[in-house]
């Protein structure tokens, strides 16, 4: 019979192991329940004070002693040692691959345009803190607002203290659209290249390894695919999904995504072609592995460098042609931080010469800088990764 | 009851489907493997060793095709027929039942792993019931050896693994294998396992097994690959082992080294052994029985002692006197090896062979014992009643 004593393990009858059972799952539970009140009461008087910010650097503050402390422990471990000596091929192949980039000054360029972008994005908060209005829930921070108690002036006002990179039409801050428009300008190049990627590997790993029909079939496909042209067809499914209530942003990252991939396919499927027959592959199926665990543990580690390379050199490239798509006014909506939009916003103004030069410089300069630093990246990658080149 | 035979290919036809033209790689191949014995497969290059020892594991690749005949191997659930089972049933025989030394030991590792994870991947996928069992009786002991926070630890590590083996599919396992500390019982079979694969190196007699277990392929020399590659091939102790020409690339030494060893696993584990091989030298110094192919056939099978004695089939005569001897000329076969795109017709061998009779280009002569232990296929041993042939 299930009385209340029995459920708390209080009842007489009960052998010991079953009692603490029960009162174990008492106090697991009670426990949880305890968290979940705790978590529930946070959220509403946050969100009831505006408290968010505390909260963060609340976070913030218990990350760090967290780390800080983990880090301090995991060195004072006994097994540290052990653990330092096991590490030290890795690190003796991390400081050939550093002196391999300190080598190369215009993989040295690359490394540090990238890591210079990757700062600014983690830091956007702070560098330009999100002048929004109050209320739940929070506001987009990628729109760029206008401050309501400053005087509206919509022709474009340079550089001062204020506007550390000037203003352009409609009073849009520059200085915060460029930094947050990092931050989105990431967010696109890596929602874009792991849909590529994920398609293009799988799709190329397929057709190599199975080879005949299969391949026939996806690789056909894929020659259908590269013979639209990207720029066009993602034109047509902004405007077709805008009027079905997507956004462009996301419409525009469906395009570039399908056009992506089929440069990927064909890169890896050559790579796979010539794994495949290597003796290891070989010896694993001789072993009993299924084809999915040779594809995936024995090919694939030894197939992924070339994708990783010309990946990295996709990267900048899609933000420059999101970038071209909000200068035709299909990608992001105005006031919105897209380096693009801010450059769209300047049309006007070009025609001037350098009189609000301003106005499209600055955005200009951010994407060229950010493909620059992706491009030379890319041939950082090239002599880390790739074999031929990695002990030359 | 267990059956001599360990395993019995009959009539297997393979073709290689080329721009060329249809190459007949195999034609008609019968060759028994009996339990224990380390059997001898020698030919020239391009005769059909190799095809017929991938065929064993039922791993001919486009463009090779095989067209019929059966391979029936002894397991411990009866005969099964390799050619013509689940796929799922072979990934289990590959492996565990039979496995394979490659010819190209620094080849058949992957750049990639460590020694000791390679070893590792046919462990989990072959013995990981056997593993979690280990893991779970040290973890009884353990339990009632500890105290405190360590033995809850390991009791709730023991409880994971208890259910891990009784209901691999429940909700708590995939959960638990995937979170980072709740995963932490799947350290204890690491743990087994690397203790296993140690040992197992041991067995191969590599020096410093603790160290080597963490190196990778490029780091090893070429006999210490080799004895890497048949420790993953032992990992399941197989019933049958196909070695392919697995001496061919190391030095004489290392190639003694890895013969010595490979003859004493056989004694310690009872398996049995098909040695592929175009080095007769070898073959007289380790196998037990030989079979010779010629073009695609089986041409003659006998033991070493009566085979090196007294080799029957012409082309196996021929064979043995041009193994090059101080003081002697060079002698060879005459004409070449036939192209498989067009075999010659009846006996393969007929237009190089000595003493070929008029029946010889018709008719195929099938592979018959000879003498007691000692089966060969040629006219020339044949019944004389069966030579009266007109044509």
């Amino acid at each position: 019979m299930r009385t209340l004593t029995h459920e708390l393990g209080w009842d007489r009858r009960m052998n010991v192991q079953e009692k603490k059972r029960k009162r174990l799952n008492l106090k697991t539970g009670a426990a949880e329940v305890a968290v979940g009140i705790a978590l529930l009461v946070t959220f509403y008087v946050t969100w009831v004070t505006q408290w968010v910010p505390y909260l963060w650097a609340g976070a913030l503050a218990l990350g760090l002693i967290l780390t800080g402390k983990g880090i301090f422990d995991f060195v004072r471990a006994p097994q540290f040692p052990d653990f330092k000596k096991g590490m030290q091929p890795t690190f003796k192949e991390l400081r050939f691959t550093l002196r391999k980039i300190r080598e190369s000054p215009l993989s040295l360029v690359g490394v540090t345009l990238v890591s210079f972008f990757i700062a600014i994005a983690i830091l956007a908060p702070v560098l330009a803190p999100p002048v929004t209005p109050q209320g739940f829930p929070l506001p987009d921070p990628f729109e760029i607002y206008f401050d309501t108690n400053e005087k509206y002036v919509s022709m474009p006002q340079p550089p001062s203290a204020k506007y550390p990179f000037g203003t352009t039409t409609g009073a849009i801050n520059l200085y915060y659209g460029c930094i947050w428009g990092t931050i989105y300008a990431f967010r696109l190049g890596i929602i874009v290249i792991a849909a590529t990627l994920s398609i293009g590997i799988s799709l190329g790993l397929i057709a190599a390894y199975y080879g005949g029909l299969m391949d026939e079939i996806i690789m056909r496909f894929t020659d259908i695919v590269l013979a639209f042209p990207g720029l066009i067809l993602t034109m047509a499914l902004i405007v077709a999904l805008s009027r079905r209530g997507w956004s462009n942003i996301d419409a525009a990252i469906l395009g570039i995504t399908l056009v992506g991939w089929p440069g990927y396919t064909r890169l890896i499927r050559g790579e796979v072609l010539r794994v495949k027959t290597e003796d290891y592959v070989e010896a694993s199926r001789a072993s009993g592995s299924s084809d999915l665990r040779i594809m995936l543990r024995h090919i694939l580690p030894n197939a992924i460098y070339p994708i990783i390379i010309v990946a990295s050199l996709d990267f900048g490239s899609i933000v420059l042609f999101a970038a071209a798509l909000s200068f035709l006014g299909l990608g992001a909506p105005p006031r919105y931080a897209d380096w693009g939009q801010l450059i769209s916003q300047a049309q006007d103004w070009i025609s001037y010469g350098l009189q609000y030069w301003w106005t499209f410089i600055i955005p200009g300069v951010f994407i060229t800088l950010f493909c620059l630093g992706w491009n030379l990246l890319g041939d950082a990658f090239r002599d880390i990764l790739d074999p031929l080149y990695r002990r030359k | 009851m267990k059956q001599e035979n360990l395993i019995e290919i009959r009539d297997l036809y393979l073709n290689f489907y080329t721009y060329d033209g249809i190459v007949r790689a195999l034609d008609g191949v019968d060759l028994d493997i009996k339990r224990g014995e380390i059997l001898g497969l020698v030919g020239e290059t391009g005769c059909g060793k190799s095809v017929t020892s991938l065929s064993t594991l039922a791993m001919v690749v486009s463009p090779g095709d095989i067209e019929g005949g059966r391979i029936e191997l002894e397991t411990d659930k009866g005969r099964v027929d390799i050619l013509n089972i689940k796929q799922s049933e072979l990934l289990k025989i590959r492996g565990s039942e039979i496995s394979m030394i490659f010819q190209e030991p620094r080849a058949a590792l992957n750049p990639v792993y460590t020694v000791g994870d390679q070893i590792a991947e046919v462990f989990y996928h072959h013995r990981m019931e056997e593993l979690i069992k280990t893991a779970i009786s040290e973890l009884e002991n353990e339990v009632k050896k500890t105290t405190g926070y360590k033995q809850s630890v390991a009791k709730r590590h023991l409880s994971s693994l208890q259910k891990l083996l009784t209901n691999p599919a429940s909700l708590r396992v995939k959960l638990s294998s995937k979170l980072p500390i709740l995963r932490g019982y799947k350290n204890r079979i690491k743990r087994v396992t690397r203790r296993e694969i140690v040992n197992l190196l041991r067995l191969l007699r590599i020096p410093d097994p603790e160290r080597v277990i963490d190196m990778y392929p490029h780091e090893l020399s070429g006999g210490m690959a080799q004895r890497v590659v048949i420790a993953m091939s032992l990992t399941c102790n197989p019933t049958m082992l196909i070695a392919d020409e697995p001496t061919t690339n190391l030095d004489v030494t290392v190639q003694m080294q890895i013969l010595h060893l490979i003859k004493e696993l056989k004694s310690k584990l009872g398996s049995s052994i098909l040695y592929v091989t175009h080095d007769l030298g070898v073959v007289a110094e380790t196998c037990e029985r030989v079979a010779v192919m010629y073009a695609g056939n089986v041409v003659e099978v006998a033991d070493v002692m009566a085979f090196f004695k007294k080799p029957m089939h012409p082309y196996a005569q021929a064979l043995l006197e041009s193994i090059p001897r101080p003081g002697h000329g060079f002698v060879s076969i005459p004409g070449t090896v036939p192209s498989l795109i067009s075999p010659p017709p009846g006996c393969r061998f007929h237009d190089r062979c000595r003493y070929a009779l008029e029946m010889c280009p018709v008719v195929k002569p099938p592979l018959v014992e000879a003498e007691p232990g000692h089966q060969v296929a040629c006219h020339l041993y044949l019944p004389k009643e069966s030579l009266k042939w007109k044509p």
